[in-house]
């Protein structure tokens, strides 16, 4: 087992999931069975190899320093489960 | 025991760029809630980010006026956590190879330089800001700051003192101002600082256990809540007891430490490169070009003033703190002769008007010009200098020449010595007693006449003639 | 003939000759929606009322104008992924399902410049995290070969609607092979551009260094025609190339002599359906019949495609879904205690199984610790993946392989084992991997269901492809059967 329900609940609170403990244990299993087919990266030896994470050969892609209109505040709030004042809407934030 | 304090500061300074740094909105300040906003910095479904190229030349140009080396790859990553002032529930920042690394700040300890290291200068995106709503058990949410480009200088643990961590901290604003990188307003936000803290036995070269301290709005409150956490530190460890590592916040109106409870958690910000963005490379010229584009930094000022101005040490120091002072004080010498006397109202009256008022110069209307007009009218003696600092606080208010003031005022100065007769004549009459103490030696009595004179003529008379013509008179 | 039934050539040829309208041919369209879409379901939404104003407008456009536009009047559909100004984006999730973007995409705007008539929003796997559009949130598409069958993902509706003539093009992303299968497993054309050539802009990301936006058609002609509108450096997207686009329908020529052909032995495994594998083989006959140079490649870590894709595309969906959070916009769950609350009664009712198992493995994946063992290992065997390709390119001009090792598979037969599942797209994601261009063209039939024929070519050179598919195409008529619906 790589990965223990334990982890799985830890990994849940991390991503913001709640699983119940049906998903819980449907996560472990099937993480754990995916993670071991993933083991065979392990048989490459990859010391000196790059990584990857652009695939074509970019650098230094910017803009000018130019202000172009915002959206209206209409526009901006317009999708918000709830709002106020112009302002988003949500539960009291304890600092 | 005796304990030694370590210390290490991270300072978030905004960029001083038109517009955000992924995206065209404008970074201004203000503005009613949720109008600076795009599809972009609201993060929503979709978007793209493109890194503005002033971002980059603002922040090499600190990194290197901050003597740091500038790296030539360096890229973006993101660090994931969840929070209702990131849209996006992660923050574009630089994990593993920041922009820039290595530099120092020199300070002065007790009159001897000391060097503070600068760990690493890195490129970061700015969250929104909540507003806690006083009833109803609520926050709201503006993200018009989003998106605004920010810096982020991390000290070494280098500083030994709250107050050495204060005199960094008007180092670096002072260095950042003069690279003209930030304008480093904390009232706005856009200069901010967290402090790590421990203590150690003096001589020992280990850590002690650091608490991480925020939300302090000013220097003089990072100064304070560094004091107030050696006192904490200290006590425990007194005690024998173990400090705890934690987030604490600064409670400016009870002055005291206290544990945020939403940093309980231990954080996981599974950083990874930001896909989305290629990475920068900075040529050699390039860094070559920005450096030819730094202007003269504090100390050199200082150097250049005591040297060219024949200002004393202190003086020079004062008016190159910012360099917004030292400009303002330079746009006069090149207009009036007379250096010290420039030195005297900027450091006197001006600072002392722009520390009541909590301004920056540029926030008031008075230009070097007027100051020196009003200086030059002091020299023909049309205004006393009594006068002058009544135009001096007119002028600081309304932006108006001084001799509009004058005029307008009727703060003319008398010097017609028939005038100014009568008037000592009719003092006289009315004040027996000094007349006699000053005849019987009490030299102290003749201020209290020349007092009543320029109160008669509400200040207006010519000090130096009434002096005269009253020693005349009771001669 | 129905019109709705034409190419995009064909058609554009009747409004350039006033043989037919823009509004004609939506409203053929409209009634082939009307007639199959109950048993189809492609759609997430259907944009009718919007789609006949905006024929309407451009019927005046080519009265006007005189001058037809690339795609002037031609009915098309979105895979519900791309952002639509003021029109229900919703990724078939039901955590969007409100959502109506402020703005349009890159490829939104340049296909309405081009003349385009939206007929609606198709059907996709959640966040296109799938390869049978089952797990869409509001229902499964059905295949027009076989209503039983799966049409493939993650871009199903897409797939589906074009091989149900219910529109005469689609796009379609395609980030570990969602344009390529479902185009094999609905008998259609499908391409995957270079990445960095079309660009993401208003695409909402899945796993965002995979991502590709391509089209689906009824024939490789359409296909260049759709490419020449899309493709193309977009300065919102700064992973977006900078490369001249050169017109691809002069590249619609019937000729391979001399082209070097590539067959890699490691896409002929156990597994794979024969019937698939023996279509492939009698493609690569043809081509030799047509005068290219067939040979035997080896692409040594095909193997390894499969793990690396499951790391990199989780790793960076858990960060890229991490915004559906229930502050700003879509789904947010109506009881909760505080704000943690929220965000996980949010995500957790808002996400389907799949994305949530996904979600799981890309924040495990990136997680303290564990880091380097996957994330930065995947990336790593990401480079040796690439570097296969690149080799073999210095052999061969384009590989020829299967789209997918099966035919279309029954509903249900797989949504219980996510790696049976994920195995389907194992000759799709090493293309992904390597940022380099591939397309699905039909190139038989078994038992009535059509097998995919994948041709790869070199990063930016879709031309070679779209020459070599063409040549094929007129070779053979697979791509002229209709499903019957």
């Amino acid at each position: 087992m790589k990965i223990s329900k334990k982890d799985v609940e830890h990994v849940a609170n991390l991503a913001r999931l709640h699983l119940d403990e049906q998903e819980k244990e449907n996560y472990t299993k099937q993480l754990n069975s995916i993670l071991e087919y993933m083991e065979k990266l392990n048989l490459l030896d990859t010391e000196d190899v790059p990584p990857t994470s652009h695939v074509i050969p970019l650098k230094n892609v910017f803009r000018e320093d130019k202000v172009r209109d915002s959206l209206s505040n209409e526009e901006v709030l317009a999708n918000a489960p709830d709002a106020e004042d112009g302002y988003f809407k949500v539960p009291k934030i304890i600092e | 025991m005796e304990y030694e304090v370590v210390i290490g500061l991270e300072v978030h300074a905004e960029l001083s760029t038109d517009s955000k740094i992924f995206c065209s909105c404008t970074t201004e300040f203000g503005g009613d809630p949720n109008t600076h906003c795009c599809p972009v910095c609201l993060g929503l479904p979709g978007v793209l980010p493109v890194i503005n190229e002033k971002v980059i030349e603002l922040a090499v140009k600190a990194a290197l006026a901050l003597n740091c080396e500038i790296a030539e790859y360096s890229k973006f990553d993101r660090k994931n956590y969840f929070y209702p002032d990131l849209p996006k529930a992660y923050q574009i920042s630089q994990y593993d190879l920041p922009l820039a690394q290595n530099g120092y700040i020199e300070i002065e300890v007790d009159g001897k330089k000391k060097k503070i290291g600068i760990t690493r200068v890195h490129i970061e995106e700015d969250a929104g800001k909540l507003v806690h709503a006083e009833l109803g058990g609520y926050s709201l949410v503006d993200y018009n700051r989003t998106g605004v480009p920010l810096i982020e200088i991390v000290s070494e643990p280098d500083i030994r003192s709250p107050e050495e961590a204060r005199n960094y901290l008007d180092k670096l604003k002072s260095i950042l101002q003069y690279s003209e990188v930030s304008d480093c307003k904390m009232q706005e936000g856009s200069l901010r600082c967290d402090a790590n803290i421990s203590l150690r036995p003096k001589g020992s070269k280990e850590f002690g256990v650091k608490t991480e301290l925020k939300n302090m709005n000013s220097f003089r409150a990072v100064q304070k809540a560094l004091e107030a956490e050696v006192k904490r530190q200290k006590k425990i460890l007194e005690r024998g007891e173990r400090v705890v590592q934690e987030t604490l916040r600064w409670d400016e109106a009870r002055g005291v430490t206290v544990p945020m409870r939403s940093k309980e958690e231990a954080h996981d910000y599974r950083y990874f490169p930001e896909p989305d963005l290629p990475p920068v490379v900075i040529s050699k010229e390039y860094v070559e070009r920005i450096k030819s584009t730094l202007p003269e930094m504090p100390q050199e000022r200082k150097e250049r003033y005591m040297k060219d101005y024949n200002l004393p040490e202190y003086d020079a120091g004062v008016l190159t703190d910012s360099k917004a002072i030292a400009d303002f004080f330079e746009a006069c010498v090149e207009k009036y002769h007379d250096p010290k006397t420039v030195s005297n109202w900027v450091m006197g009256e001006l600072l002392a008007a722009l520390k009541t008022k909590d301004a920056e110069i540029d926030d008031i209307p008075l230009t070097p010009s007027h100051l020196v007009e009003m200086l030059e009218l002091m020299d023909k003696g049309t205004i006393s200098g009594k006068i002058a600092k009544t135009v001096f606080k007119e002028m600081i208010e309304t932006g108006k020449r001084p001799e509009q003031v004058v005029k307008e005022k009727g703060l003319v100065q008398i010097t017609d010595e028939g005038k100014i007769s009568e008037i000592i004549e009719k003092v006289i009459k009315e004040n027996p007693k000094s007349v006699e103490d000053f005849k019987n030696g009490k030299e102290k009595a003749i201020g209290f006449l020349v007092g009543q004179v320029m109160r008669a003529t509400k200040g207006k008379a010519n000090p130096q003639i009434v002096n005269k013509l009253l020693r005349e008179k009771l001669q | 003939m129905e019109l709705y039934e034409l190419t995009i050539h064909e058609l554009l040829d009747l409004i350039k000759k006033r043989e037919t309208t823009p509004s004609e041919i939506t409203e053929s369209v409209l009634k082939r929606v009307g007639q199959v879409e109950d048993r189809v379901k492609a759609f997430v939404t259907i944009t009718e009322e919007e789609a006949r104003e905006r024929a309407k407008h451009i019927d005046e456009d080519v009265n006007n104008e005189g001058n037809i536009k690339s795609l002037m009047g031609i009915p098309m559909a979105l895979k519900d992924n791309m952002c639509t100004k003021g029109i229900r984006t919703t990724c078939s999730s039901k955590i969007l399902y409100n959502f109506k973007p402020p703005y349009n995409a890159t490829v939104v705007e340049k296909l309405n410049d081009a003349g385009t008539v939206l007929i609606g929003k198709t059907n996709l796997d959640e966040f296109a995290m799938g390869s049978s559009t089952e797990n869409s949130a509001f229902h499964t598409t059905r295949n027009p070969w076989d209503l039983k069958r799966v049409p493939g993902g993650s871009s199903g509706g897409s797939a589906a609607a074009v091989a149900a003539d219910e529109v005469i093009f689609a796009l379609g992303s395609d980030t570990g092979g969602s344009i390529r299968q479902p185009a094999s497993l609905c008998g259609v054309v499908g391409m995957k551009p270079t990445y960095g050539f079309v660009s993401r802009y208003g695409l909402i990301a899945f796993a965002s260094s995979l991502d590709q936006i391509g089209p689906f058609t009824k024939d490789v002609t359409d296909c260049a025609i759709v490419m020449n509108a899309i493709c193309g450096h977009d300065p919102m997207d700064s992973t977006s190339a900078n490369v001249d686009v050169p017109d691809f329908t002069k590249s619609l020529v019937a000729d391979v002599k001399g082209m070097k052909i590539g067959v890699p032995k490691e896409y002929f495994i156990e597994g794979i359906q024969p019937e698939v594998k023996d279509a492939v083989m009698k493609a690569a006959e043809l081509f030799e019949e047509m005068g290219a140079n067939v040979e035997d490649i080896s692409l040594p870590h095909t193997d390894y495609g499969l793990s690396v894709y499951y790391i990199i595309a989780p790793a960076e969906a858990s960060s890229n879904l991490a915004r559906y959070d229930g502050i700003q916009y879509g789904f947010r769950a109506e009881e909760y205690d505080d704000l943690i609350d929220l965000y996980k009664k949010t995500r957790s009712e808002g996400f389907g199984p799949e994305v949530k198992r996904r979600i799981m493995l890309g924040t495990y994946a990136l997680s303290s610790g564990y880091y380097d063992a996957y994330y930065l290992k995947a990336q790593k065997v990401r480079t040796l993946v690439k570097q296969d390709f690149d080799n073999a390119f210095e052999k061969c001009d384009i590989i020829i392989c299967p789209t997918s090792p099966t035919t279309a598979f029954e509903i249900g037969a797989k949504t219980d084992d996510p790696l049976a599942m994920y195995l389907s797209d194992v000759f799709t994601i090493p293309v992904n991997l390597a940022g380099i261009p591939g397309i699905s063209i039909p190139c038989g039939f078994s038992n009535g269901l059509p097998i995919g024929l994948q041709i790869i070519g070199k990063p930016f050179d879709e031309a070679t492809i779209i020459k070599a598919a063409y040549t094929f195409e007129q070779a053979t008529d697979y791509h002229k059967q209709k499903p019957n619906l």
